[in-house]
């Protein structure tokens, strides 16, 4: 599978869509599930990466959401970002549509 | 496993053999391997005799044997891997098989109306399989296009009074 | 064009009620991901990035105006106000919730349409000549013979759940536009022995990480074995064809492993085989039930070249322009083969919005018998127009975006959706082509260059053909970076090859660049009258290597 995966990531956070519409949703601190990159949680380290990622339970086996995964954050100009071109798609929307997607309904802040 | 025969379930009376060491009482299921190695021995008991082919084990290398099988277990070792389906054409359509030809391994729902339709007659199905869910699998899809070992009625034939 | 009778309605109808179900049971929770997943992709729907994708078959490319209107209908209701048209000649709906699909297919059903086999491992939509029954030289319509296969395949019980997945393409023309021999089995038709219409069969071909060229597998088969000997090949694949290993598993592969000879002698002792156990009949009535729906339409007596169509050309360059470009010759007098370019500059290639589907469907009820074809280059196609129409055509089309005059050229390309919408992508294709033609935008520097077909594809799949590209663009990546490998000097008609990699891949940056470079070295090498692909075959790749790499 392209791009997501990187085993040496250190701060990650943790991604799936969402089962009734697809969308992209974000796990936040609370164990809930967010549109909003803003709100995930972020983990530091494999341990605190595993133990979110667990997290997603619950709400796998309520089918709220399917194939939950990690993914790699970076930090640019003091900001969180997802470190992988295909994980700033997927939070913004395509990059060729601009009217598409997340960063039209303002939910990539 | 539940096994489901002419459209109900029924009490399954047959063991599978393991590779070697003495057969079970009664009836059983032997491996290709297992009939390749012991045929005159197997073939010599009084208990009806079954045989399991795995995927990649073609039903030609039983073709010359079939009267010796009441059963005939093909193997679904995932339900992606199709290959029995074709197996089982073979043995009903080209071989003239009779007997019990039943679908083992990886048996889902969603397939059974493909198997019955390629000359499966019993399905070793999960719990999960209610009759209800069966007889719903045999009958949401009312028509069909192609000839296959079931016999149905092909679109082609019904709009030519075939 | 084909008309569902009550057997082919019923089939399409029980299999929405069962998708319904299905999607029911899922969303109640009643069956996993991991058991929806298959049946989903049965039904052509996969996740992808952002959200549910829909892949509706569009048998053959071809369209009826009512279906047209509703494929707009279901883009501004369900979705996002536009389709995307592939190189499958299906359509794609890219933001679907998963509770409408069942509202969807119920839609579809009602204007004659499905999902059904889209995805999954099994015979997926047969596509065609967007020529076809317009050609002058074809042997035959072969549309009628992608219904024959449409209607065999259509939940084929013993090969629901090949190895890989299974592709079908058909024409009946010695000009090949289906691209058939880079098909699992392409089909041409040929005239057999006795003057009736037969096939040649091509098997194995293919593009994806392995490339093969088909091979021609069975000569000049007759119409009442077609069908018995499509079932011989198909059981020959999946009895035989791997299952181990998802790269080696399409049939490419093992007539490439056991070689063209033994794949025809299996093919032929088992299609000897099942002649006894009992053929697949195709009754000669049905055939002709088929070929009467594939009957030309009502045509009027026309001439060629009327006055009205040369007053427009003086009067009005641009429509002399998109006529010389984008127009085909037809085989009845008085008539034009209209392309509809649907990659205008700066927009994303095969992408419609519900007001320009509604426009193409009116255009074919006032001037092309309210038929559409889908090309696998991703146009559409007016095939019936009268020539004295054209300049109305023209205007309407223009007026709406539809006009764009570059078939053929650098800027018709064919562009996969990439990592803008896709979940197995590498890297993104759209705004690559996109950067690519704004740069050659100038439509006389197009027209300088000629016919030159660009691919680019966003990973190893190839759903945007790379292989066979003129010029090829691959996606890669590097680390979370995207780049592109270039290939050059492939081509997907009757004279199939496969591209040639230039050498390293290419940043974002520099691909434009890498690709104004190759058409330079091009102009430069050219001899009169060379396409591109003309001095590519005639000069090979060093002069191209050289320039593309001089800096390193
Ligand atoms: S080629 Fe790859 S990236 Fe492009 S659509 Fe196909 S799978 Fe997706």
């Amino acid at each position: 599978m392209a791009q997501h995966s990187n085993k040496m990531a250190q701060v990650q956070a943790v991604t799936a869509n969402r089962l009734i519409d697809g969308v992209v949703v974000y796990l936040t601190a609370k164990g809930a599930w967010s549109e909003k990159l803003a709100d995930a949680a972020i983990a530091e380290g494999k341990e605190a990466a595993e133990a979110l990622l667990a997290k997603a339970n619950p709400a796998l086996e309520q089918q709220e959401i399917v194939e939950p995964y990690l993914f790699e954050i970076a930090e640019e100009d003091g900001t969180l970002v997802p470190a992988s071109v295909r994980e700033r798609i997927r939070m913004a929307g395509p990059t060729v549509r601009l009217d598409l997607g997340k960063q039209a309904e303002g939910k990539t802040a | 496993m539940p096994l489901i025969k002419d459209g109900a379930f029924v009490e399954d009376k047959w063991t599978y053999a393991d590779e070697e060491g003495p057969l079970p009482e009664g009836p059983v299921i032997v491996s290709l391997t297992r009939w390749h190695n012991e045929k005159e021995a197997l073939a010599a008991r009084t208990a009806p005799l079954g045989i399991k082919l795995l995927s990649g084990e073609e039903p030609k290398e039983i073709a010359g044997d079939l009267d010796k099988f009441a059963v005939i277990a093909l193997d679904f070792p995932m339900f992606k891997n199709g290959r029995a389906y074709s197996y089982a054409r073979l043995l009903r359509e080209r071989y003239g098989y009779k007997g019990e030809l039943r679908a083992t391994g990886d048996v889902l729902r969603d397939q059974l109306f493909f198997m019955h339709r390629c000359g499966f007659d019993a399905y070793e199905v999960s719990q999960r399989i209610t009759i209800d869910g069966w007889k719903e699998a045999m009958d949401e899809i009312s028509v069909v296009y192609q000839p296959a070992s079931d016999g149905r009625k092909t679109i082609f034939q019904a709009r030519h009074g075939g | 064009m084909y008309r569902y009778d009550e057997f082919d309605h019923a089939l399409v109808q029980d299999r929405v009620k069962q998708f319904s179900g299905q999607v029911q049971r899922r969303l109640a929770g009643e069956i996993t991901e991991d058991e929806f997943k298959p049946l989903r992709l049965m039904n052509g729907v996969y996740l992808q990035l952002h959200a549910y994708m829909l892949r509706v078959a569009v048998p053959y490319g071809t369209l009826s105006s009512r279906q047209m209107r509703m494929l707009a209908h279901i883009a501004r209701k369900y979705d996002k106000g536009y389709g995307h048209f592939t190189t499958r000649q299906n359509i794609q709906y890219n933001w679907p919730a998963l509770k409408d699909i069942p509202a969807i297919l119920e839609d579809l059903a009602s204007v004659e349409m499905h999902a059904l086999q889209t995805s999954g491992n099994c015979i997926r939509n047969v596509t065609s000549d967007q020529y076809a029954g317009v050609a002058a030289n074809e042997v035959e319509d072969p549309r009628i013979w992608s219904e024959i296969i449409r209607q065999w395949s259509t939940l084929h019980p013993e090969f629901s759940f090949l190895p890989r997945k299974f592709k079908f393409a058909v024409t009946g023309a010695p000009e090949d536009r289906a691209a058939i021999r880079v098909h699992d089995i392409g089909i041409e038709l040929v005239k057999g022995k006795d003057g009736r219409t037969a096939f040649d069969i091509y098997v194995g071909g293919g593009q994806g990480r392995t490339p093969m060229i088909g091979k021609l597998i069975g000569k000049a088969i007759s119409q009442e074995n077609l069908l018995t000997y499509l079932e011989a090949i198909m059981r020959v694949y999946n009895m035989h064809g791997r299952r181990d290993h998802l790269f080696k598993s399409r049939i490419k592969i093992l007539v490439h492993t056991i070689g063209e000879e033994e794949m025809r002698r299996q093919v032929e002792e088992e299609f000897a085989a099942m002649q006894k156990d009992g053929p697949v009949e195709l009754p000669k009535a049905e055939i002709e039930r088929i070929q009467a729906y594939f009957a030309p339409p009502a045509y009027e007596t026309l001439e060629n070249d009327p006055a009205e169509l040369n007053e427009a050309f003086e009067k009005t360059p641009a429509f002399a322009r998109w006529v010389k470009q984008n127009v085909a010759a037809h085989k009845v007098p008085g008539y034009a083969i209209a392309n509809i370019s649907l990659k205008p500059v700066g927009g994303v290639a095969g992408d419609a919005s519900s007001e320009q589907m509604e426009k193409v469907a009116e255009l074919a009820d006032a001037y092309s018998f309210s038929e559409i074809r889908v090309t696998h280059e991703q146009n559409l196609v007016l095939a019936d127009v009268p020539q004295k129409d054209l300049f109305a055509l023209w205007q309407e089309l223009d007026a709406n975006g539809l006009g764009t005059p570059n078939l053929g050229l650098i800027t018709d390309q064919i562009v996969c959706p990439g990592l803008d919408y896709c979940n197995l992508a590498n890297a993104r294709s759209i705004p690559i082509g996109q950067a690519i033609a704004k740069k050659f935008e100038d439509l006389d520097r197009q027209n300088d260059i000629g016919e030159l077909k660009i691919k680019i594809s966003g990973c190893i799949n190839a759903c945007g053909h790379h292989h066979v590209g003129h010029i090829g663009i691959l996606g890669v990546d590097k680390k979370g970076t995207e780049f592109y490998q270039v290939s050059l000097g492939g081509s997907a008609d009757e004279k199939t090859s496969l591209g040639d990699i230039t050498g390293p891949a290419f940043t974002e940056d520099k691909i434009v660049g890498a690709v104004e470079n190759i058409v330079e070295t091009y102009l430069s090498e050219r001899q009169d009258g060379e396409r591109f692909l003309d001095t590519y075959r005639r000069i090979g790749m060093k002069p191209f290597k050289e320039k593309l790499y001089a800096a390193h």
